[in-house]
């Protein structure tokens, strides 16, 4: 006996109503905002899409745009080949293996804001470990709170630090899942290591590699906890990511307006990258 | 194509093996004439497809050598033997399509383009997979996976020898006699040696010329089919081979009689040796019922299709009878007769009665 009705909807209801009070109603509110213009009181006026458009048109904003763009592509053009090489040379069996683990693991373990002030405190220029041996020993002039492109290398470096082992564990999970025999008959087929790595092991690891990107991206570029605590955007506005700008403006000047716009501009590109990095990664599998 | 010669050869996994215990492959010793097809069969973790990665290269063995043509290869990897490999499962690269698959050795061995498609052309013919050549090779069945592995192996028309290893496990049972014929057909057009590992005994009996039976790292017995079925040497190879196996039945032996529960049986020829655990040893085929002989007891009869398979107890040892007609009732007393000419003593479980002179 089969039976349908619609009372498996009653066992979602919990978590519908879950994810209304914690993520629909709080994004309702953005949307109201956006539109809206208030000086408090609780006294609200229509703004149409005004906001949306002082965004979209402010130097500010593109320079934020641009800044987020260039950081996101920086680290995942580092950070994936660094991770797919990392994993490729980690032993495959023995007793090396879980030290190598739990190795990778341990920067993803460390909470946001102290691998900021790790960072901070090891590259400041006279006290920081880092800062002190490259001006004072190797001579090299870096201080990444006064110049710009010493901030900038030194975000990039610390966020390859912190999040390459994700790419090298997802990577690692890949390889380790592909049967001897594949090695072994490759080297009966004569196959030169690239070949191995281009026919074997890549097409292995594809599937891992697009949720590895996918992730570094969004994470990437919703960033906002390490930069703060390292730079907190400057020297300047130099390394004040799109995050950061946004908080600068709803925090800072309680524009509450162009804020809750600018949130919803920053959430839709997400959304919109990530789908096409997903659809484009994903094309050949659907043949 | 290369007669292979395995001399002494002894493989153990650990680093100082100590006794014979710690040998995985112990003393082997075995000449593979040119073109032949020979099966390795014997149950799991006998050491079979570590022979078979020993003389693919994949693993240098302890001590002893692997020649091909009476020329050393012990030292050699993989690529350089000349070799062939099918896997238990099928190895394709997926990307590809099935004519760049079959392409691949030959391209990474530098042969030129209009060859590489003479081969591949040919190699696809031969496998049925002409219509395949374009399309992505990971959207293929199991068999045609399978059939695509061994393609790559036999596009290069200078292989040594092409080597299985339990090719057969993940193909659906009605597709496993059909790829077996290919099998078999392949080898009489290529005219290549190869080497089947297996534990499943109607592959190895119906591919092989010449079957290797092993047992915890070494060779029982090399024969021809009919001589592993005919005259075990040993009783691991008369219960391994054969459905049911050889009757092993307790016994003492003297001269060319031997006595089971009281009985005297007649055996092939004089036993030789002495000591040790004695057996008696009988295929159920060779047992007959008749008016006088050995007091037996049925007690289960199955009906396998083509025979019966009577269970019986003799004393307290139970035996088995495959008969064809003239089937006893379940619970009835019957008479055995044991044929002289099939009947054995083993001794440790090696056979220790001489050949009746034909």
């Amino acid at each position: 006996m089969r039976t349908e009705n619609q009372k498996a909807w009653f066992f979602v209801l919990p978590v519908l109503a879950l994810v209304a009070f914690n993520a629909l109603v709080p994004m309702m509110t953005v949307v109201n905002y956006s539109v809206q213009e208030t000086f408090g009181n609780n006294q609200f006026f229509w703004e149409g899409l005004g906001w949306f458009e002082q965004i979209l048109r402010s130097d500010r904003f593109q320079a934020a745009l641009g800044r987020q763009f260039l950081f996101t592509f920086l680290i995942l053009l580092i950070e994936v080949p660094l991770g797919i090489i990392v994993a490729l040379s980690m032993p495959r069996k023995g007793f090396w293996v879980p030290v190598c683990l739990v190795l990778m693991a341990l920067p993803m373990l460390i909470p946001w804001n102290v691998v900021g002030s790790m960072w901070n405190i090891f590259t400041l220029p006279k006290i920081g470990l880092l800062g002190y041996f490259l001006n004072d020993v190797l001579g090299i002039n870096y201080d990444m709170t006064q110049q710009p492109l010493s901030a900038w290398i030194t975000v990039v470096v610390m966020d390859v630090w912190h999040w390459t082992s994700l790419v090298v564990l997802l990577c690692y999970a890949g390889l380790v899942s592909i049967p001897d025999a594949y090695y072994q008959a490759a080297k009966i087929d004569g196959a030169s290591p690239w070949s191995v790595f281009r026919y074997i092991q890549l097409p292995k690891m594809k599937t891992v590699l697009t949720i590895a990107v996918l992730l570094r991206f969004m994470d990437s570029f919703n960033i906002y906890t390490e930069p703060f605590v390292l730079t907190g955007g400057g020297p300047g506005n130099s390394t004040t990511l799109l995050s950061i700008d946004l908080v600068k403006i709803a925090l800072g000047q309680f524009d509450l307006g162009p804020a809750a716009a600018m949130s919803l501009i920053y959430f839709a590109i997400t959304l919109l990258v990530s789908w096409v990095f997903y659809t484009l990664m994903t094309k050949d599998d659907a043949q | 194509m290369a007669q292979i010669k395995l001399s002494n050869l002894k493989h153990s996994y650990m680093p100082t093996p100590a006794g014979p215990e710690d040998y995985a492959l112990k003393e082997i010793d075995v000449t593979w004439r040119d073109g032949g097809a020979y099966a390795l069969l014997g149950p799991s973790g006998c050491g079979k497809s570590t022979l078979l990665n020993i003389i693919s290269g994949l693993l240098t063995p302890s001590e002893g050598q692997i020649l091909f043509d009476n020329h050393d290869v012990t030292a050699l990897p993989p690529d350089q033997r000349n070799i062939a490999q099918v896997f238990q499962f099928p190895v394709i690269y997926d990307t590809m399509t099935v004519g760049e698959n079959l392409a691949f050795p030959l391209k990474n061995r530098g042969v030129d383009p209009a060859t590489i498609k003479r081969r591949v052309d040919e190699i696809a013919e031969m496998l049925d997979v002409t219509d395949m050549l374009g399309t992505k090779a990971s959207g293929l069945s199991p068999d045609n996976k399978q059939k695509i592995s061994m393609g790559r192996g036999l596009v290069r028309d200078d292989v040594n020898a092409v080597m299985f290893d339990e090719p057969l496990t993940v193909i659906d049972p009605h597709l496993k006699w059909k790829l077996r014929s290919k099998l078999k057909e392949l080898h009489q057009r290529v005219q290549a040696t190869m080497i089947y590992v297996t534990h499943d005994q109607t592959e190895a009996l119906t591919f092989a010329d010449e079957v290797v039976v092993m047992q915890e790292g070494e060779v029982v017995q090399i024969g021809t089919p009919v001589e592993l079925f005919e005259r075990p040497q040993h009783t691991f190879v008369g219960h391994f081979i054969g459905s049911p196996g050889m009757n092993v039945l307790p016994c003492q032996a003297k001269g060319d009689r031997a006595v089971f529960e009281g009985h005297e049986v007649v055996l092939e020829g004089s036993t030789h040796g002495d000591g040790g655990r004695t057996d008696l040893g009988i295929r159920p085929e060779y047992i007959g019922f008749g008016d006088t002989g050995i007091p037996a007891h049925v007690t289960k009869v199955s009906d396998i299709g083509r025979h019966y398979v009577v269970s019986a107890m003799v004393g307290n040892t139970a035996l088995k009878v495959v008969t064809e007609h003239s089937v006893p009732e379940p619970g009835s007393e019957v008479f055995l007769q044991f044929k002289p000419e099939q009947s054995r003593v083993y001794r440790d479980g090696w056979i220790a009665t001489k050949e009746r002179a034909q």
